[in-house]
């Protein structure tokens, strides 16, 4: 047990844990910010991603101890309730389906755009082929970000 | 009557925030409840696994009951078999089965809401109409909103006799309309039931043995309870010895140990020390109450692999089979063939890999339990919780939370159960929760499956016979019924099955996903071999079946069929395709939804990539365009990683993959490029989608590979671990 002082979403949190435990159950155990998902464990599926100041991270596989200073943005606070150009395209190319992977899917396609603002597809494909859906909504995903991309 | 409290109390559905809540609700029926300003919540009685019923089903309500949708909540009903039947998600039943009494729950509604504004207005209720939550009496220029007269409306007895409206007639229905949780899924509000969070809440995880064979013998548990957080472990019967399950109480493992602690990193910690004694389970029966009655299976006790189970589908392949149908004779067609067609198919076991992976939060109080979690089948699960825990229907309260993913594994929901034994055992409230390594290799696996197909060609080249043996371990996949019979005069098909303690249940599309692939790859070859356009030869098949059909149980509309093939020939511009498209074509039929897919292929660096799928279906009405198209699309998709990747093989029983680095799963890189969905227009009740589209694909991906590379796949994964084909 140690004490780390990380930020989440810009808000400062004390927090008394293992310094091997994952980011993502420090964010899903202790600081009850669930949007992140576990799927595999083992960063094979996406559905844990974060941002580490803006860039994509499976949190995972990330320890805590592994933070230090830098800042952490999950899917809550990613935008003021869905605003961000991702999420509105998210919604209107309608791509959820059980959506239990999207929340990485959106976190990995924000953190692209970041960095590339208008990417090709084979930028597309290479942003996010690390990020498993299930239920198949890759196509929608791929119009979703070009949509974002020219917002 | 309603509802207990829920833990999404605190988590608004994204309306709520747009629009302004009533003060009061007035209860219409067990689905509706309309506030005093016109806003109205709609229950969704079926689970949800993103097949989008949560958005479709109370489009149905809405549309009789002529309310305006951006008033509308939708909020999931709870489990109440009373007040909502069957709330079974599966089978692609869930709009087929609820079309009428969903309707009738809006027309019910807006029928006592006529006659109330009737009694107020001294008018024949007959007089009055209805159109965006608004009652209007045109003649004497009066109108009144739901809203304002609900309080009165609701409490009235429900009329009988109330009349559906006409297809022409659908405002609702037929529109496309966004699902109604997207605004929760993006911003990643708590919907799941890992998400759960309640005061004293532990956390549990389970081992169950490492292969197919083996059971509990015993655990070391006190080294592994004075670990950091850790409060007990203790082993757990899921069902009692003398217990009669019930068709889904699938369940290799009859013992788990459970390890519960105050955190997940702290339990994952203990669960990789733990040191369990696991021994052979040997042989045993099994008597299953299912849906085809009570049977009794012997389970072989020996240690499983897949080269054991592949040598003995081609030992029971060559000899015969037990005969399901015959038609004709079709033993003197192949004597008398000039050219004998036969080609054998295998697929392999498949995990469903559903996202989320198996979990439940359980809270057991004395003679109450809670349980919330992923499960297609609440009505299944109930009666087990019941004869184990010996807990009554009354003091059961199940929630069925999004499901991150059904495919057919979450019927069988033995976590539910599970989680409730936890929670009892330590007086707590509990979230269980199964790692991807535990869910991927604790089975309920699609069975690994075989196929001979044979075909006769007479001297003109004419088909006079087909033989079908198909088999599988442990069951087999054969549709007797299905086309190609009643097609073809001389026809026999023949099964066989393996008994093995490798447990399977229902697939996406069980059975059909492996036969569609099969068939549809047999008849494009057939077709070569013919020197006919595949598609060409279907639709002649098919016209025989439909003016002079062989037999008498034929388990499809020929003419439906055909028409699929027409709509998929004539939008994938098939007759004209320049010689440079890669293209294969298949239809099937099952699930009581016709689907058809077009595929077109390049290879690039030696790896296939899907340029385009062109799907036609006819599902009837279609209820949410959009929704609908999504699920085609995910079906494609789905279909197309299963065909080039899914797999599961074992060695001593043990399952040899047990997370994404092994099992390949299809990922947006390999995803067809482009899909486009049409779909029959016709006033046919609507019919599912969540399996139909998905057997089709992969004799298409099958067929058109053949044309991209000359070579014809029989054996599932068609790429597997290998990068490029070759």
């Amino acid at each position: 047990m140690a004490s780390y002082k990380i930020n989440i979403n810009g808000k400062e949190h004390e927090l008394e844990v293992d310094g091997t435990t994952p980011m993502l159950w420090v964010l899903r155990d202790h600081v009850q910010l669930t949007g992140t998902k576990y799927g595999c464990g083992i960063a094979q599926c996406g559905a844990c991603t974060i941002h580490l100041d803006g860039v994509a991270v499976r949190s995972c596989s990330m320890p805590i101890s592994a933070v230090g200073d830098k800042s952490i943005t999950t899917i809550e606070g990613l935008s003021e309730d869905g605003t961000h150009p991702v999420q509105q395209a998210w919604l209107a190319h309608d791509v959820p389906q059980c959506g239990y992977c999207q929340a990485g899917q959106i976190m990995s396609a924000s953190a692209l755009l970041k960095d590339n603002p208008s990417p090709s597809d084979a930028a597309i494909d290479s942003a996010m082929s690390g990020n498993i859906c299930r239920c198949g909504t890759y196509t929608r995903i791929k119009a979703a970000i070009k949509t974002a991309a020219n917002s | 009557m309603m509802l207990g409290f829920s833990f999404m109390a605190s988590c608004k559905p994204s309306k709520e925030e747009v629009l302004t809540m009533p003060e009061e609700w007035f209860e219409m029926n067990s689905y509706l409840k309309i506030g005093e300003n016109g806003v109205v919540t709609i229950y969704t009685p079926n689970p949800e696994f993103g097949q989008n019923v949560k958005t479709s089903m109370p489009m149905l309500v809405a549309e009789e009951l002529d309310l305006d949708w951006s008033k509308v909540i939708v909020d999931q009903a709870p489990y109440n078999a009373e007040l909502y039947g069957m709330q079974f998600t599966g089978g692609s039943r869930g709009i087929m089965s609820r079309w009428e009494s969903l309707r009738m729950a809006g027309a019910t509604a807006k029928q006592m809401l006529k006659e109330t504004a009737a009694k107020t207005w001294e008018v024949p209720a007959s007089e009055i109409t209805t159109d965006l939550g608004v009652l209007y009496h045109k003649a004497s220029d009066r109108s009144i909103t739901y809203g304002e007269i609900a309080s009165s409306a609701s409490g009235m007895p429900v009329p009988e006799n109330v009349k559906l409206k006409e297809v022409k007639d659908f405002k609702i229905i037929g529109k496309s309309h966004k699902n109604v949780d997207g605004k929760n899924i993006v911003t990643g509000k708590p919907m799941y039931a890992m998400d759960h969070k309640r005061e004293g809440m532990l956390i549990a995880m389970i081992e169950h043995p490492p292969a197919f064979g083996m059971t509990f013998k015993s655990v070391d548990a006190e080294a592994i309870k004075a670990m950091p957080g850790i409060i007990d472990v203790f082993p757990i019967k899921t069902y009692h010895e003398d217990y009669e399950k019930g068709g889904f109480d699938v369940n290799a493992f009859p013992e788990l140990v459970a390890i519960v602690g105050k955190s997940t990193w702290e339990v994952m910690n203990a669960k990789k020390r733990l040191k369990v004694e696991w021994e052979p389970r040997g042989e045993y029966t099994e008597t299953i109450n299912g849906w085809r009655g009570k049977t009794t299976n012997s389970i072989p006790g020996a240690m499983e692999n897949t080269t054991g189970h592949l040598s003995k589908m081609e030992e029971l392949a060559s000899k015969p089979g037990k005969v399901v149908r015959k038609d004709g004779n079709p033993e003197q067609a192949f004597k008398n063939a000039t050219k004998v067609i036969e080609r054998s198919y295998s697929a392999p076991f498949l995990a469903h890999n559903c996202m989320e992976p198996m979990n439940a939060f359980a809270h057991v109080q004395g003679d109450k339990v809670y349980i919330a979690g992923p499960l297609q089948a609440p009505g299944m699960i109930e009666p087990a919780i019941i004869a184990r825990m010996g807990i009554p229907s009354e003091n059961i309260e199940i929630e069925m939370t999004r499901m991150g993913g059904g495919f057919g594994r979450r019927a069988y929901s033995h976590y539910m159960l599970e989680a409730a034994l936890i929670s009892q055992q330590v007086n707590a409230p509990v979230k269980l929760m199964y790692t991807r390594e535990d869910d991927m290799t604790n089975g309920i696996y699609r069975p690994a499956y075989t196929a001979t197909y044979r075909a006769a060609l007479d001297q003109d080249n004419n088909l006079t016979a087909i033989h079908i043996k198909a088999g599988g371990v442990p069951e087999s996949p054969l549709f007797a019924d299905r086309f190609p019979a009643g097609a073809i005069d001389n026809y026999l098909a023949e099964e066989f099955s393996i008994d093995s303690n490798i447990t399977i249940g229902a697939f996406r599309a069980p059975r059909s996903n492996f036969m569609a692939g099969a068939e549809q790859s047999f008849l494009d070859e057939v077709a070569t071999e013919m020197d006919k356009d595949p598609i060409a030869l279907r639709l002649e098949m098919l016209e025989r079946a439909q003016n002079d059909p062989v037999g008498e149980k034929n388990d499809y509309d020929a003419a439906r069929y055909a028409s699929v093939l027409e709509l998929v020939r004539d939008k994938s511009n098939w007759s004209n395709s320049s010689s440079n498209a890669n293209r294969g074509v298949s239809a099937y039929f099952c699930h009581n939804t016709y689907a058809a897919h077009v595929l077109d292929l390049s290879i690039e660096d030696g790896k296939p990539i899907v340029d385009k799928v062109c799907c036609a279906i006819d599902c009837g009405i279609v209820v949410n365009p959009d929704a609908a198209i999504n699920m085609a699309e995910g079906g494609i998709i789905d279909g197309v990683g299963n065909a080039l990747y899914g797999e599961m093989t074992f060695e001593d029983g043990v399952p040899q993959k047990k997370n994404f680095d092994k099992y390949r799963m299809i990922r947006m890189r390999e995803a067809p490029k482009q899909i486009d969905v049409h779909f029959v227009q016709n006033e046919i009740n609507p019919t599912g989608l969540g399996e139909p589209p998905f057997p089709p694909i992969f004799g298409a991906l099958a067929n058109a590979m053949y044309k991209a590379t000359g070579v014809r796949q029989y054996s599932q994964p068609f790429l597997g671990d290998k990068q490029v084909l070759g």
